[in-house]
């Protein structure tokens, strides 16, 4: 065929080929250049899913994970054409600078918004290290209040402090000893000493116990990971108190709990604040008999809600344990899409300023509405749960009751 | 009670009596971990890095066992003993030898990277999460007392002697026995007597890596299971090692059960973070006055 045979007609098939082609862009062209122009949003999300903290980590990781799932088969982010959440993955191994280490690749990747650490130690330095660069940064679960307490322009926590935390532990511990005609008074605290959480809680514990007629005899401090609880289950029977206050991870909170029942120590009451196994569904099943009537001040769901029985089932059906770093770190990306959905942009400045103006009310925690001062949401609150049989209730505030504690526990 | 400044608990001796005994069966563990470790480094003059690793490796076995079998983790040594040792012979045989040409460095890069490998792989394929082997006698066990002992750590404590007494055995009235002690006396004039010593080689490691399995075994229904759980146990047990004296068995457990008894003793009364410090204490003392350990012999 001539150069000009070519130009000078189009042949019945070539109009067809035209044709087919055209009608293919009428029907998918212009979505296809709507896709184009919805970028994804890179959300970081860092979490200790390898080294001593690597169960909690990877649990939170499960539950940041599936909320991006959803907000992405629910449309994306509205406000910018459905523009879906692309997550930006980071282990912290479990040490802080490391978790610093992984914002400098966020910050390289271009995302957005950061959730993360878990871990206060590791909160703290990679909410240090996203303010450098200006990235918005939600905390999911680290409860040390210097996290939110430095001034940090776009650090925002939706949970509650341990500051708050033990602040409720102690005024619950208080009621329901009230409540019981005062039947308990020597307590031991035990927690760990390895993160700052520990210890500092135990501090706060004391401080408020000893004012309201609580001696507290003994405070044994331990190391993360701890492979042994004989001794501490020895101290605790020789001193013999009234209560034993344990605050540590899940894995020490396991051993803890079954070292006791081996060693046959059973004080009446054992009241943890935020203790890692007393109130995760996994620890109730596995080991029923040594969860039996622990308390625990800890994060939980508003157990009314509906739509937090139905990310139980999601998790349990995907083989997680529904526990307080799922949910917690699901609601904090939750809390990040709200307020870039109401930014309408994938600005950093633009998100920060919408989470600290959040007023989001759509979640299933018991704390109503957002509303941020200096990062902390200020209606976020712990709840007091006891296990009783195959389930953990809420028995503190009444609010959010779901049973009656037993108090003390039955001999 | 002040003791130079410093504010030492006072506490009955019931309490200290049972610490020690909870030493005892610490150390126990201790030892049944540093047997392997020991008799690798005695033949193959090698620290194994991948040794905890294997460790985990042994413990998701014997926690799959119970899952998937039904096998009471005792019943599961039966397995994976038989497994650990074919896993460790041919690990030895087809990867460790295979890449360090004889090189000693290239050896402990060698177990290193394995370690990584193994590590990585069980968090892939098993994820971070912990899990536990559960017995119906967990709480069962003996009143001493001042203690209660419950079966599984008596059946460990019970397991370590019991290993140690076999190899003993083993080494000194079998022919492989003595074998794997001419190689690692001698490994040039046991070659030239016909000892096929790269064979000797790997059944060391294969020993070494069964024994694992049998601590994994009596370590399982105690312990939780997860990628990082070997190492809890490995530093220390490299420790014992030192102290008994490389390459001893005996070494291995009095050596376990010296570390157990300082380790619980030093937490009882420094608490539980500081009192680790007893352990380095008491191995740098032993050292100082026996620099071969404890049973260990003076390179010829």
């Amino acid at each position: 065929m001539t150069e000009k045979n070519k130009t000078k007609g189009m042949r019945r098939r070539d109009f067809i080929a035209t044709g087919a082609a055209a009608a293919a862009v009428g029907i998918t062209g212009f979505p296809a250049i709507l896709r184009a122009q919805t970028k994804a949003v890179k959300i970081g999300i860092v979490h200790p899913v390898t080294g001593f903290l690597q169960f909690s980590g990877t649990q939170c990781r499960y539950g940041a994970l599936q909320a991006v799932r959803e907000i992405n088969a629910a449309g994306g982010i509205k406000s910018l054409g459905g523009a879906k959440l692309e997550p930006v993955l980071g282990d912290a191994q479990s040490k802080a600078q490391v978790g610093a280490a992984e914002v400098e690749k966020f910050n390289e990747a271009g995302v957005s918004a950061i959730v993360g650490a878990y871990a206060s130690g590791i909160c703290l330095a990679t909410t240090q290290a996203a303010a450098k660069h200006g990235i918005p940064h939600a905390v999911d679960v680290g409860v040390n209040d210097k996290i939110v307490g430095r001034g940090l322009e776009n650090t925002f926590r939706f949970g509650p402090g341990f500051g708050l935390i033990t602040k409720r532990g102690t005024e619950g511990l208080i009621e329901l000893n009230k409540a019981a005609g005062n039947v308990v008074k020597r307590i031991v605290i035990v927690h760990e000493n390895t993160t700052p959480f520990g210890s500092y809680m135990a501090s706060l514990m004391k401080k408020g116990l000893e004012p309201a007629g609580f001696e507290v005899v003994e405070v044994l401090p331990h190391p993360t990971p701890n492979k042994d609880f004989r001794n501490i289950a020895l101290k605790i029977k020789e001193i013999k108190p009234d209560v034993v206050i344990p605050s540590h991870y899940y894995n020490e909170g396991a051993l803890f709990l079954r070292t006791l029942q081996r060693q046959r120590v059973s004080p009446k009451v054992i009241y943890s604040v935020l203790g890692g196994a007393s109130s995760q569904y996994r620890f109730v099943n596995e080991f029923s008999d040594a969860a039996q009537y622990v308390f625990d001040c800890n994060h939980w769901f508003n157990p009314k809600n509906p739509a937090a029985q139905a990310l139980r089932k999601v998790s349990e059906a995907a083989g997680k344990s529904y526990s307080y770093e799922v949910f917690l770190a699901y609601t904090a990306v939750k809390f990040v899409a709200d307020a870039i959905e109401r930014a309408g942009s994938a600005d950093r400045a633009k998100i920060i300023e919408a989470l600290a103006a959040s007023t989001w009310g759509g979640h299933f925690m018991p704390y109503g509405p957002t509303k941020i001062v200096k990062g902390q949401n200020q209606g976020a609150q712990p709840l007091v749960m006891q296990v009783q049989g195959k389930e953990i209730e809420v028995v503190s505030p009444a609010g959010f009751k779901t049973k009656k504690a037993i108090f003390p526990r039955p001999a | 009670m002040d003791f130079f400044g410093v504010n030492i608990p006072v506490y009955s001796w019931e309490t200290v009596l049972g610490s020690a005994i909870s030493g005892v069966f610490l150390g126990a563990i201790y030892a049944l971990v540093a047997l392997g470790l020991t008799l690798i480094y005695g033949v193959l003059h090698i620290i194994n890095f991948a040794h905890g690793s294997l460790l985990m490796l042994a413990m998701y076995a014997v926690y799959f066992a119970w899952v998937y079998l039904g096998l009471d983790p005792y019943l599961a040594m039966l397995i994976v003993v038989p497994g650990g040792f074919a896993f460790g012979y041919a690990l030895q045989r087809g990867v460790i030898g295979k890449v360090s040409h004889g090189r000693d460095e290239i050896i402990l890069l060698a177990t290193l990277g394995l370690a990584i490998i193994i590590e990585n792989s069980a968090q892939f394929f098993f994820s971070a999460n912990e899990r536990q082997v559960q017995v119906r006698y967990d709480l069962d066990g003996i009143d001493l007392g001042v203690t209660f002992a419950v079966y599984p750590e008596l059946l460990a404590l019970g397991g370590s002697l019991l290993i140690t007494l076999l190899l003993w055995l083993f080494m000194v009235y079998t022919d492989t026995g003595k074998a794997i002690r001419a190689v690692a006396k001698e490994r040039r004039g046991a070659q030239l007597v016909g000892i096929n010593v790269e064979h000797i080689f790997a059944i060391s490691f294969g020993i070494g890596t069964a024994c694992v399995a049998a601590a994994a075994s009596l370590l399982a229904p105690t312990y939780t299971v997860h990628p990082q759980s070997g190492y809890l146990f490995v530093l220390i047990a490299f420790t014992v090692v030192v102290l008994g004296g490389m390459g001893s068995f005996v070494g291995a457990l009095v050596g376990g059960f010296i570390i157990g008894i300082t380790e619980q003793l030093g937490r009882l009364y420094l608490g539980e973070s500081l009192g680790l410090i007893t352990i380095s204490a008491i191995f740098i003392l032993i050292l100082l006055f026996r620099p071969t350990g404890l049973f260990g012999q003076r390179a010829p």
